[in-house]
């Protein structure tokens, strides 16, 4: 029961609503970006205690009573991960459309949007 | 129509299976056994002050290294994909003079905090992906600017390419002289706080510092490149 955690669902499922509903390439990649993040606050709720800081020590978190004072630190280093590899797969995903503009019928009688998913109709299987 | 409500549908059905998942993540009260673990020996073996540097460089580097590997895929994706032609001119305006003089001079800053991130990585929040990220972002600010300069892509793949072999070799040699891959601690472990402490911690994080620096300066230069000629190809 946190919100932090509904937050996260609430934001899957609106990246997934964006990814189904929306027509426009750079606009599906965006719905991939909010799923990522709904999953990154979710894996960042999961190690949440009430009333405890980050993991380093500084001045609120001494050697002696660290185990007490510190969230869980292995699902940050996951997140860590986790949004590296999604920048990796966002930039991979904008050359894909990038290239898929780039391979389209450029003759004049081609008025179709670039951008949009329904001009590929080759793409559909 | 039937598209539709097949969307909803499907929403509604993933709704019902996240919201009673997010209902049982009920507030923890203390860290797991693993994690407890972690922390004492991030602070009592391998004197990092940040534990989140020493479970991503060293109990879970492996992780680590398979994102390394993952960043590197997909810069190589994005530079197979998007293939460079012979390079010609745009006609952008050329930046203003205050534009140009300032980036000159925060330039190197940026640069010099991109670097301080990651070294310090193992004592401060940050480390070699967050000074990484910045380093790109001073090449960002140079590629605003100046929009017919042409980066090195040898000097950058080499950057790459060693810090990467560098990253294996020490792993390795955690393996060869203690017996576990990836273990930093062959170095003198110094004391909890110093900038020269956590056995080779700091060095592995540098190293991904300026892999992902030259990585993501890789990736953003092939897409601008081919924005470039995207629009000459239009005019």
């Amino acid at each position: 029961m946190m919100l932090t955690t509904y937050l996260g669902v609430i934001l899957i499922l609106i990246g997934i609503w964006g990814v189904l509903t929306q027509k426009n390439l750079i606009k599906m990649v965006i719905g991939f970006s909010v799923i990522d993040t709904g999953i990154h606050l979710i894996i960042v709720s999961i190690g949440y205690i009430k009333g405890r800081t980050a993991p380093i020590i500084d001045a609120a978190v001494n050697t002696q009573n660290a185990v007490d004072k510190v969230v869980d630190p292995i699902p940050s280093a996951l997140v860590l991960t986790a949004i590296v590899i999604g920048l990796a797969v966002t930039a991979l995903m904008l050359t894909y459309v990038i290239q898929l503009v780039e391979s389209r019928d450029k003759s004049e009688s081609n008025l179709k949007d670039p951008l949009l998913i329904s001009s590929y109709e080759e793409l559909k299987w | 129509m039937l598209r539709t409500v097949l969307i909803y549908v499907v929403i509604i059905a993933l709704a019902m299976i996240f919201i009673p998942i997010a209902r049982e993540n009920m507030e923890k009260q203390d860290l797991s056994d693993l994690s407890k673990e972690y922390v004492k020996n991030s602070i009592d073996k391998l004197e990092t002050q940040n534990v989140v540097t020493s479970v991503v460089v060293t109990y879970r580097g492996l992780d680590t290294l398979g994102e390394v590997t993952v960043l590197f895929l997909a810069t190589s994706g994005v530079g197979f994909l998007i293939n460079r032609r012979k390079k010609r001119k745009s006609k952008i305006r050329q930046a203003s003079e205050i534009l140009n003089t300032g980036s000159f001079f925060i330039f190197p800053i940026i640069v010099l905090f991109g670097v301080y991130v990651f070294v310090h990585g193992h004592l401060t929040p940050g480390g070699g992906f967050q000074g990484g990220v910045l380093i790109a972002s001073a090449f960002v600010l140079m590629m605003l600017v100046n929009n017919n300069s042409d980066l090195n892509h040898l000097v950058l793949e080499s950057i790459e390419a060693i810090s990467g072999f560098s990253y294996v070799i020490i792993a390795a040699l955690g393996l060869i002289l203690l017996g576990s891959f990836l273990d930093p601690t062959f170095l003198p472990m110094g004391k909890l706080g110093m900038l020269f402490s956590a056995g080779a911690i700091p060095l592995i994080y540098s190293f991904v510092g300026l892999k992902v620096g030259a990585e993501l300066t890789n990736i953003i230069d092939s897409l601008r490149n081919e924005s470039t000629e995207s629009e000459e190809v239009t005019k």
